[in-house]
């Protein structure tokens, strides 16, 4: 089963926060990252990451007739933003929280777990495969 | 021939050399470069399967053609047959397809010919790698798919439709006329550029999963600089991917993540290339025909032979980026204008070149600009304005890598403020 595993971030500084951490901290929660990934590949777990660019540079777009009307977004009382997500493929949905709760404890400025909260939505499979 | 892993890349390496041979052949013969390059896949991935199992055969080329036509041949009978169904116009004599027997003559201009092909003006650049990928890098579809991190499907239809518009735009596949053929090589040599710069911003990610586009661009820009002699640009992109590629080793620590230039360990850069690239852009200038291919591979060269970045002959690297500015106004060159011009007056100096660069307003916002003029106020030791430079940057860089460097540059600076 696929599960689309999402980081958001809290809104409300300008920065990006960890732009702020000491840099050990910042170099410990990159290198976190990359093994936690590493690691979701070594296992075939892994599917897709992407990081997206920060909420100051999105877009938001309706349908306007002829030209689509493009405003600046997200909503503002948003408290929270998607910073990036992964896509990870397990066999039951309880390794998903297992890897779910490894991406919360990512080191914080301290060194200690950020505990941030991972949104986890599993992903609606397509049609059956052709060989079911 | 062995079923290990270098038996079977030496499989793979035989085919990409053989693709654009028996993909002209078969377009020479049949006057459809879409179907003929769709048959040569095909036969590709037969080749892939078998070969590594039951050996090399002994004629390989002759092996791919006599495959990819009878797979060009099935599609041409099963395309009749449903356009006779269809229109009910056809008689038997349209299935007289060619004989089976014609042998497979390869041409070597043919490797030409399919680049002038794929680099067609009416493709977009992106398009235009993908498709060379295939008909010329002999790639497979799944490859390039990886390569670029998008989905088999996605990359297939983006090929089909290259071909697609190739075909509605009638070109004949023979060499250009004389005076297109600047414009077409330029072209050429610019999809070429793309696709090693594709693999050279790339190396992150997955490595043994993803062809090395780096190193396939330099292949196939060899392959075109053996043909083409008399335009010295070829050799001066060569040169340029050589002395790019010899700071491989050097550009990423063990964990896939960009090491800049200046931080590289020089004892691991390949002095071989470098002396191979170096004496090849120098040959190059030597025709009194400078372009920007040879001005950036002059540029790499200085850098290469340099000990340390801060002894770089940067006055020789601003004076060729100025030339270079003035070939080709590009904002891009400008930056590097801009760092050049820092190293070699002080950052001050180069501080007012990013002003120009950025008085253009699709610059201003750009990452690179900001990005640029964090550096030199960093180096200015006006540490609160390039803070705030490297927060645009982090802000609007899209591409990660960059985005966690600059984020640990921000992290540096903010400490020792």
């Amino acid at each position: 089963m696929k599960f689309m595993m999402m980081m958001n971030l809290p809104r409300g500084t300008r920065d990006y926060e960890i732009s702020q951490w000491p840099p050990e901290a910042v170099d410990a929660h990159f290198r976190f990252m990359k093994d936690l990934n590493k690691d979701l590949g070594k296992a075939g777990e892994f599917v897709d990451v992407q990081g997206l660019t920060p909420p100051s540079q999105a877009k938001i777009v309706r349908y306007g007739g002829g030209t689509p009307i493009v405003s600046d977004g997200p909503f503002a009382e948003s408290k929270e933003f998607l910073a990036g997500y992964w896509i990870i493929e397990v066999a039951t949905r309880e390794r998903a929280y297992e890897i779910a709760a490894r991406v919360s404890s990512a080191p914080g400025p301290d060194g200690k777990p950020l505990v941030m909260p991972v949104e986890l939505r599993e992903v609606m499979c397509s049609p059956l495969p052709e060989d079911a | 021939m062995t079923g290990t892993a270098a038996g079977f890349q030496n499989v793979e390496h035989l085919l990409r050399e053989l693709t654009p041979q028996v993909v002209g052949a078969l377009t020479r013969r049949y006057r459809d470069f879409a179907a003929s390059e769709d048959a040569v896949q095909e036969a590709l991935l037969d080749a892939l399967a078998q070969w590594p199992r039951d050996g090399v055969p002994e004629n390989p080329g002759g092996w791919l053609y006599r495959t990819a036509t009878r797979r060009l041949n099935d599609e041409m009978r099963s395309a009749m047959a449903r356009r006779r169904r269809e229109e009910q116009i056809a008689s038997e004599e349209d299935l007289q397809v060619a004989a089976m027997d014609e042998g497979f003559e390869p041409d070597q201009d043919d490797t030409l010919l399919l680049l002038f092909m794929c680099a067609h003006p009416a493709l977009t650049p992106v398009t235009a790698v993908a498709l060379i990928l295939r008909a010329v890098g002999g790639l497979t579809t799944r490859e390039i798919a990886a390569a670029f991190l998008v989905s088999e499907t996605t990359m297939a239809q983006r090929i089909s439709r290259a071909k697609q518009t190739i075909r509605d735009s009638k070109v004949e596949f023979v060499l250009p006329s004389e005076q297109e053929r600047t414009q077409r090589l330029e072209a050429v040599l610019h999809v070429l550029y793309l696709i090693f710069n594709e693999g050279y911003a790339s190396t992150t990610g997955d490595q043994l999963q993803r062809v090395d586009l780096s190193s396939e661009a330099i292949r196939l820009t060899r392959a075109l600089s053996e043909s083409v002699t008399d335009y010295p640009e070829v050799r001066g992109l060569l040169a340029l991917m050589l002395l790019t590629d010899a700071r491989r080793a050097a550009r990423t620590d063990p964990d896939g993540e960009l090491i800049p230039l200046d931080e590289q360990d020089r004892t691991i850069w390949d002095q071989q290339l470098i002396a191979e690239g170096t004496s090849m852009v120098a040959k190059a200038m030597s025709d009194r025909r400078v372009g920007p291919y040879q001005l950036q591979a002059a540029i790499a060269a200085l850098h290469d032979q340099a000990p340390t970045t801060e002894l770089a002959d940067w006055p020789q690297i601003q004076a060729l980026y100025r030339v270079l500015e003035s070939m080709n106004r590009n904002p891009m060159v400008g930056l590097n204008l801009a760092v050049a011009t820092a190293m070699a007056e002080g950052p001050d100096a180069g501080l007012l070149v990013v002003d120009s660069v950025a008085s253009d307003d699709r610059m201003k916002e750009h990452y690179r600009v900001h990005a640029v003029r964090a550096h030199l106020l960093e180096r200015a030791g006006r540490k609160a304005d390039a803070l705030e430079s490297y927060r645009r940057a982090a802000e609007t860089t899209a591409n990660l890598p960059e985005r966690n460097y600059l984020l640990r540059k921000m992290a540096r600076l903010r400490k020792s403020l």
